[in-house]
């Protein structure tokens, strides 16, 4: 074949496949995009039933949450109606409410009884009592601890311990020669790692992020105790490299019996418990500690699904929404699966259930997510809505470079009073420029 | 006068290219042994290097999950055509740079390559937006034309290179014959430049392949290649390390394969013009 044909060929080729492109899509599919975790991969196993019944295809976009989170917010800032259904969170939630980018749930069927979403979940997923997202799973934070361990060091777990208890027991429990971390803690850098555990953290230690003028609070007393502790625990009890641990790290460390204690979300419950764990058959749960303040240390979360505004498949999206989160659905999962697999935290009813009350985290999950008020998380006012977030929507950029400085000094490489300069420094610089200040 | 080389000094440069060479691949090597695993010998501590129960399990959920075919097919024809057609505008673009320069034609070429070092999400919106306005989103025409245009300095460089290498006199002498321009390009430069525009092509289809910001951006189910299939398994919340390297080896072996293949063409091509 000459050249010339060759790149006659190919132009032709090009021709063909950018029409194919544009092909219309079946007038009765949705898109989704959606979050990789446990639950909601287990969701799409079950999409061929909701097509089934309801002759509505479904096509997954399945990301990484980082990639998940820049994708749709590019999607629905521009109104570029790639998706018909998104799954965000509660940082989202009530700004995209705000702003109209969602579309109301409002007027979803009776049968759904929508009444049954556990209010912490509802309140975080609506912006002046409208809900704009239907909570697929929800979930708190709390204390997962070794009770072999535990028993060994003589010590006994509260139901509700302090922060002082769980630093004695963290020493108690280390053992540096067997490789056993008293305590494995979230120091990496990002807003939803371990920005999201320290603020969640110094809200018990009567910290907040903001004044009600908006002004950072950076530079108080409490938030100097709340990192001085957490680093002081850390170093005394914790992993090597604990500023570099997330979510995954220390879920490694604790299935592998390398920590004591474990503060994390609380559907890591169904992960040290599972098949996956070496340690499963001797796991104690216990709610985030509190200091005596009237807060306790544990976040409030939930991945949601919502339908952008604008959607041109919005009945084809409430429907999909109403089988993906109502309690048949639970139902069918459990009758396939167990009920430990059921996703958590976002109905009453399930916790109503005698089947998941014998569940061994159950009653602890519903605690601890009761036990979180987003709009009432700090001891003293504050002008946001969030307990591990402040619900703005510069809150993001400013929490990631807030983070990297608390985790470089964790790693040694500042000092806490250097980091908390800066953070005073970059938040207000931030709030300022935003308007806030 | 050559050199000569003791068995010794040969044994010790010959070790330190394979350590080199090991060191460099074992995260590729990592990933494909952390494929055959469980999850839980996937994070096993110490790590488990060969002695572990070798199952195809991950592999089996990966393709049950998603349509890797799509995804290859996606991947193919966005890398291969935005590599020919970035190819067919550079050939005549590096030619003028090379056998007709300007005075601004060096200024022209450091042009063209700082526009790579502009971070690309500072073009996000803009270039979404377009895609918008022109209904290219989710398409892999979009995708073919962006990934062009951001590898196209890069494959003027490149052949601008090797075509300097080539004595202008011989192009001169097809003109005396009378050969027309697209003749001395298609029949005279393009032969004699065939390694250059080979590696280029393989240098610049690996580029593509691996793009994973624009790809990730634009595409949703349509158009979406192997990096948005690969996005698909990673999660901060849960231990999927090993379906997550049974899906990297599945989006990595194509071209894998192709590099073996094509290595010899490809070292050839990047050296050409190196040693004289």
């Amino acid at each position: 074949m000459s050249l010339k044909s060759t790149l006659c060929a190919a132009t032709a080729l090009t021709l063909v496949t950018a029409g194919g492109a544009f092909a219309d899509a079946h007038s009765a599919t949705i898109t989704i995009a959606t979050v990789n975790n446990g639950d909601m991969i287990r969701m799409q196993g079950y999409t061929d039933q909701f097509t089934a019944e309801t002759g509505i295809a479904v096509e997954w976009v399945t990301l990484e949450e980082n990639v998940l989170r820049q994708r749709v917010t590019t999607d629905i800032t521009t109104n570029g109606g790639q998706f018909d259904i998104m799954t965000i969170g509660m940082y989202e939630t009530p700004i995209w409410g705000a702003n109209g980018w969602l579309v109301a749930l409002d007027d979803l069927s009776a049968e759904y009884d929508a009444a049954d979403i556990l209010p912490a979940m509802a309140g975080g997923l609506s912006y002046d009592g409208t809900l704009f997202a239907a909570p697929f799973y929800g979930e708190s934070s709390m204390v997962m601890y070794r009770t072999d361990l535990m028993e060994a060091a003589g010590l006994e777990m509260p139901t509700a311990p302090t922060w002082t208890f769980i630093r004695e027991a963290a020493a108690a429990m280390t053992d540096r020669d067997a490789e056993i971390n008293g305590i494995c803690l979230r120091g990496k850098a990002g807003w939803g790692e371990g920005g999201a555990f320290i603020t969640a953290m110094s809200n018990s230690f009567g910290a907040r992020w903001f004044d009600m003028d908006w002004n950072a609070q950076f530079d108080t007393e409490a938030w100097a105790n709340t990192l001085n502790f957490f680093k002081g625990m850390m170093d005394e009890s914790g992993p090597a490299g604990y500023a570099t641990n997330g979510f995954n790290e220390n879920l490694s460390l604790f299935n592998q019996g390398k920590c004591g204690m474990w503060i994390d979300a609380t559907v890591a419950a169904s992960f040290v418990t599972g098949a996956d764990s070496t340690v499963a058959d001797s796991v104690g749960f216990a709610l985030a500690p509190d200091n005596g303040l009237g807060k306790r240390s544990n976040w409030l979360w939930a991945w949601a699904l919502a339908i952008p505004a604008g959607t041109q498949q919005e009945a084809e999206a409430k429907q999909f929404i109403e089988w993906a989160t109502s309690k048949d659905y639970i139902e069918l999962v459990a009758a396939n699966e167990g009920w430990a697999n059921v996703p958590p935290g976002a109905r009453t009813s399930l916790y109503e259930n005698p089947n998941y009350q014998a569940v061994p985290f159950a009653q602890m999950t519903l605690d601890s997510i009761l036990s979180a008020d987003p709009n009432n998380s700090t001891v003293e006012p504050s002008p946001y809505v969030g307990v591990q977030f402040a619900a703005i929507p510069e809150f993001a950029g400013i929490a990631s470079e807030v983070s990297q400085e608390f985790s470089a000094a964790y790693a040694g490489q500042q000092t806490v009073e250097e980091a908390l300069a800066k953070a005073q420094a970059i938040t207000n610089e931030a709030m300022e420029a935003a308007g806030y200040r | 006068m050559a050199r000569s080389v003791t068995p010794r000094r040969k044994l010790l440069n010959t070790t330190a290219a394979w350590a080199i060479g090991l060191l460099i691949f074992f995260p590729i090597l990592w990933t494909i042994l952390t494929s055959f695993k469980t999850e839980a010998q996937a994070i096993a501590a110490p790590p488990i290097f060969l002695g572990f129960d070798w199952t195809l399990e991950n592999y089996r959920v990966v393709l049950e999950r998603s349509d890797y075919a799509r995804f290859l097919w996606n991947s193919i024809i966005i890398a291969g055509l935005s590599t020919l057609i970035g190819v067919a505008i550079a050939v005549p673009a590096a030619w003028s740079m090379a056998f007709v320069p300007s005075k601004r034609t060096k200024d022209i070429l450091l042009w063209m390559l700082s526009t790579k070092m502009l971070p690309a999400v500072g073009v996000l919106y803009p270039i979404y937006l377009l895609f918008i306005q022109l209904g290219l989103l989710d398409s892999r025409a979009g995708l073919v034309v962006v990934l062009m245009l951001i590898n196209l300095p890069i494959i003027v460089w490149m052949l601008y290179t090797y075509f300097k290498e080539i004595p202008g006199e011989i192009l001169e002498a097809a003109r005396m014959d009378g050969a027309t321009l697209p003749q001395e390009l298609l029949y005279v430069l393009t032969p004699m430049a065939i390694p250059g525009i080979a590696s280029t092509m393989l240098l610049n289809f690996i580029l593509a392949w691996n793009e994973a910001f624009w790809t990730l951006n634009l595409t949703a189910v349509n158009a979406a290649p192997l990096t948005a299939f690969i996005a698909s398994y990673s999660s901060p919340e849960g231990l999927f390390f090993a379906k997550l390297s049974a899906a990297s080896t599945m989006a990595i072996a194509p071209i894998l394969i192709l590099g073996w293949f094509s290595q010899k063409q490809l070292v050839r091509g990047l050296t050409f013009g190196a040693v004289k």
